[in-house]
């Protein structure tokens, strides 16, 4: 897949903040259609990445360019399901409702005010977003959910919602956290045949922050490991290896593969996270 | 007036009177208004922020009145401030329930050392916490009827992005929505709303109006849009039905139109739940909008 259109590339970067550094010297692209898992221990910086992406947090020193330009806040070339945050309860909305306003949450007004032809044909509220909703909902099986409401829906249930959420506005680029926590292993690797048709389907560059690997390798173009302040990125084969894992991490450690491929990366117990 | 059949002719003996027509006009304003803005209050678990709010908008009250204007005024002022304060300490602010409960309790101990520096009547201090309704000048409805305005232009701009980010704040920012900014509109929807509302059930009770009616509303329907006309209903027949027997019965309206919403709650919570009666269901199946 390397080679095609460079969707994401960094030099030199530095993440974090003056004087917190949260990694440095991450060097990578990321091309069009690509699946990335980006791994790594609790709080070495996976959703720093994304926040820098998303354009919510600036770069230390180095660059980080998306579509070839500096990322900005709110552009709609990327679709972000955040990591959360079940909806209690009392949060009585159905689910039609929240992947509507992943299209149509931005239009201030209740309908266009100027002009009295779309008004005509939309009525005050207008039902566009209403079809785009749909086909989103479509798109990631969860037609039979739309009127469900939020409070009631699994866990699996609701990250589907929150995949179609961000795909309703056609992005070119997914950023998923965590959506495999809470999951179960059947419910997981549903999850990710979903997200990886999508990334098939509709030529989509998806970024997957996700504990555990193993369940991603079979779908998987490429892996951001990012631990010790550190990033390392390349095809899961060059990454994973005893090599490059014990330069990341700075201590020797192993990696192991069973027979049917999964691997287990050995000595990194003691390892503490340094900053 | 002497025993009637026909509750209309009860309806007109009481609209004969002009307090009456007064109380009803501004008590439909504030019902219509309290019902939408109360939606948003719920959705975004502001309960809290909009109670302090009638709190501190309690000491504005008694300044003004101790000045010798129009409590209203201190109210919008007072709200106004604590409001944009309260949206200004950032994001989620609107549940740090111990920092607005402080600031809530200073508030209050100011407005008890006003109205005991006001030389009048304790009257003024009893209808700002309890509401007033029936003693209602022309000048305050035509006051209740432009905030009313204001808050209806205002929700009817910010509608879907209001409910965007208070649905899903964290996409709604990554989506270049100025959170900060709704989250202050909101507060202000809230600071004036609230202004209106207490001249109808004072600030003790505003829960009832700004509360109550859309979380009753919000176990009736999934759909933003019917949450809110049903949390509007349930605020209007309160309301009006509250101003109906108050008029007829030696007790205080708020104490109505509180137990009117109360029972809306007891009955949607309790009863409801367990028939769901199929004639009432207009949240489910697949009729279009």
């Amino acid at each position: 897949m390397s080679g095609q259109l460079e969707i994401i590339t960094s030099k030199n970067l530095v993440a974090g903040y003056p004087g917190n550094i949260v990694w440095r010297d991450a060097s990578f692209s990321i091309d069009r259609g690509e699946f990335v898992a980006v791994i790594g221990p609790n709080g070495a910086g996976k959703t720093t990445l994304f926040r820098l992406l998303l354009g919510l947090q600036q770069p230390v020193s180095g660059t980080i360019k998306i579509f070839n330009a500096s990322p900005k806040r709110g552009n709609p070339q990327i679709g972000y399901v955040p990591q959360r945050h079940i909806f209690d309860g009392e949060t009585n909305v159905e689910s039609l409702e929240l992947v509507r306003l992943g299209f149509s949450g931005k239009q201030w007004g209740l309908a266009s005010f100027n002009s009295a032809k779309r008004w005509r044909h939309d009525g005050l509220f207008s039902q566009k977003d209403r079809k785009a909703a749909f086909d989103a909902l479509e798109a990631v099986g969860a037609t039979d959910l739309a009127h469900r409401s939020l409070a009631v829906l699994s866990g699996g249930e609701l990250q589907r919602i929150f995949l179609a959420e961000a795909l309703v506005s056609n992005p070119t680029v997914l950023l998923l956290d965590e959506p495999l926590s809470n999951l179960d292993m059947r419910r997981e690797k549903e999850l990710l045949q979903l997200v990886s048709g999508v990334v098939r389907s509709r030529n989509v560059t998806a970024l997957l922050i996700a504990h555990n690997i193993n369940p991603l390798l079979p779908f998987l173009d490429k892996v951001v490991y990012i631990a010790n302040g550190k990033v390392a990125t390349g095809t899961p084969q060059d990454v994973l290896t005893s090599e490059c894992l014990s330069a990341l991490f700075g201590v020797q450690v192993e990696v192991l593969r069973d027979s049917r491929g999964n691997v287990a990366v050995v000595g990194i117990e003691d390892v503490h996270r340094c900053q | 007036m002497a025993f009637d059949i026909n509750p209309w002719n009860y309806l007109q003996h009481m609209l004969q009177y002009q307090f009456m027509q007064h109380a009803f006009e501004a008590g439909t304003v504030v019902a219509i208004i309290a019902g939408i803005v109360g939606y948003f209050v719920v959705l975004r678990r502001s309960s809290f922020a909009a109670h302090a709010l009638s709190h501190i908008g309690f000491s504005g009250a008694a300044g003004a009145v101790l000045f010798g204007i129009s409590p209203v005024f201190g109210l919008l002022l007072f709200t106004s401030v604590g409001g944009l304060g309260i949206a200004a300490l950032g994001r989620r602010a609107a549940q740090r329930d111990v920092q607005i409960g402080t600031v809530l309790a200073f508030m209050l101990g100011i407005g008890v050392l006003f109205i005991s520096l006001y030389k009048g009547y304790a009257t003024e201090a009893y209808s700002i916490l309890f509401g007033e309704i029936l003693g209602i000048s022309f000048s305050d409805v035509l006051l209740t009827i432009v905030a009313g305005s204001i808050i209806l232009a205002l929700v009817a701009v910010v509608y879907r992005p209001l409910l965007f980010a208070s649905l899903d704040e964290d996409v709604a920012e990554a989506k270049g929505m100025p959170t900060l900014l709704l989250g202050m509109i909101f507060m202000l929807l809230v600071a004036i709303a609230t202004s209106i509302a207490v001249q109808v059930v004072g600030v003790l009770l505003i829960f009832s109006l700004m509360v109550t009616p859309a979380a009753t509303a919000q176990q009736l329907a999934k759909r933003p849009r019917q949450v809110i006309i049903i949390s509007v209903a349930i605020a209007l027949i309160s309301t009006w039905l509250g101003l109906f027997l108050a008029f007829y019965e030696p007790y205080p309206v708020s104490f109505f139109i509180t137990s009117i919403v109360f029972i809306f709650y007891l009955f949607v919570r309790f009863i409801y739940r367990r028939i769901r009666p199929s004639f009432l269901v207009c949240s489910s199946g697949n009729n279009s909008d």
